[in-house]
């Protein structure tokens, strides 16, 4: 490495950007390794049922799984527009 | 009662075997009688990398199911007397590993040995299941490298839920990080992940850092774990990262660039 290579290091060297991408996705697959395999599917049909009666994005519905020692929680959030429309 | 510690990843080729071997040889050479199991059945390996693979006739699978006794099956290694190696049987029957089978191997070798350490195969299928089922401590081998951590962290996950310790609810199982094949001038020039990046992301406790080392191929080509070629960066590293599970206080090494400054101005390799 030359004295010039020594500045050239910038901050989004491709070791900083791995360590990025990893905080995100570690971040995300410890909550979600122990979720039950039907869960994306209960999302997308849960958010079909929904989108019949209220205009809402598929960011609208968040279904979370937690598990502890004496029951699992399934938690259904779902955010209605602020005047929400009916068909 | 022995010390069962697994060598495990989720990755495959990040180092478990050559970690496996090392360490096995390290204890044992520190007197402490030590039994090293190959997990990966199918795929035997760390016969090679012990230099015994010509003296295997009985193997795991044939100790799991009666067949031989596990006197007959354990080889004895050639350089230290102190330790003894358990060959991977080469059937493709995936099931033949048993969880009652591996839990009885386990209990017998604990009554003679002080460490048992079992290499574990790739993936998180049965053997790798299996190899960490019954262990004290996990040393969790990584490459400083997004899939190998990424694999990792799934692993500490399945280390601290689907293990016996886990299930008995027990004290948890002791988990290390061995961060393996670093280069550190890579690291300072931006393009690999460094000690403290992975640490910050797996949150480990750090046995150590082996470095990428051209006397890892070597010694897997002549059979002889790493860690008996005392002179290299990699035998040492393995060395200090035994004294350090022992108990012993070993400054990190390996982690910077030893290259002075004279060595940076007129840019050597
Ligand atoms: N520190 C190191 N430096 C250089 N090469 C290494 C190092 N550690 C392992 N290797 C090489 O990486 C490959 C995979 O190693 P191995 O121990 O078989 O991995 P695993 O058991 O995890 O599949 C082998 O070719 C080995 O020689
Ligand atoms: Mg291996």
């Amino acid at each position: 490495m030359s004295l010039l290579d020594y500045f050239k290091i910038s901050k989004t060297s491709s070791a900083s950007l791995a360590k990025e991408r990893l905080q995100i996705l570690v971040a995300h697959e410890r909550v979600s390794h122990d979720q039950p395999s039907y869960l994306p599917q209960l999302q997308k049909e849960l958010l079909d049922v929904i989108q019949k009666y209220v205009n809402v994005d598929e960011n609208a519905i968040s279904v979370s799984f937690e598990q502890d020692e004496h029951q699992e929680t399934l938690e259904l959030n779902i955010t209605l527009p602020d005047q929400h429309k009916t068909f | 009662m022995a010390r069962i510690i697994v060598v495990t990843s989720g990755k495959g080729g990040v180092g478990k075997t050559t970690t496996s071997a090392a360490i096995a040889m390290g204890l044992a050479k520190r007197g402490h009688k030590t039994a090293v199991i190959d997990f990966d059945v199918g795929l035997r390996n760390l016969d090679l990398i012990m230099g015994c693979e010509r003296r295997v006739v009985y193997d795991f699978i044939n100790v799991i199911n009666g067949e031989a006794s596990l006197n007959q099956a354990l080889i004895k290694d050639k350089n230290c007397p102190q330790l003894h190696i358990l060959a991977a049987s080469q059937t493709r029957d995936k099931d033949a590993l048993s969880q009652e089978g591996v839990g009885k191997v386990l209990e017998d070798l604990s009554k003679d040995f002080k460490y048992i350490v079992c290499d574990s195969p790739a993936g998180i299928e049965r053997g790798a299941h299996l190899a960490m089922y019954f262990a004290d401590d996990a040393f969790v081998v990584t490459n400083p490298e997004v899939s190998s951590v990424r694999d990792s962290d799934r692993m500490l996950g399945i280390l601290s839920s689907k293990s016996r310790r886990a299930e008995e609810n027990k004290e948890p199982i002791k988990e290390y990080l061995l961060l393996t094949r670093y280069s550190p001038e890579r690291v300072k020039l931006g393009e690999m992940l460094s000690v403290d990046d992975v640490q910050e992301i797996l949150s480990l406790h750090l046995l150590g850092v082996i470095p990428e080392s051209k006397s890892v191929l070597n010694a897997s080509n002549s059979g002889m774990p790493v860690i008996l070629d005392e002179k290299s960066d990699a035998g040492q590293a393995y060395a200090d990262i035994v004294a350090r599970y022992l108990g012993e206080n070993k400054p990190h090494r390996f982690i910077e660039d030893k290259k002075g400054f004279f060595g940076k101005l007129f840019g050597g390799k």
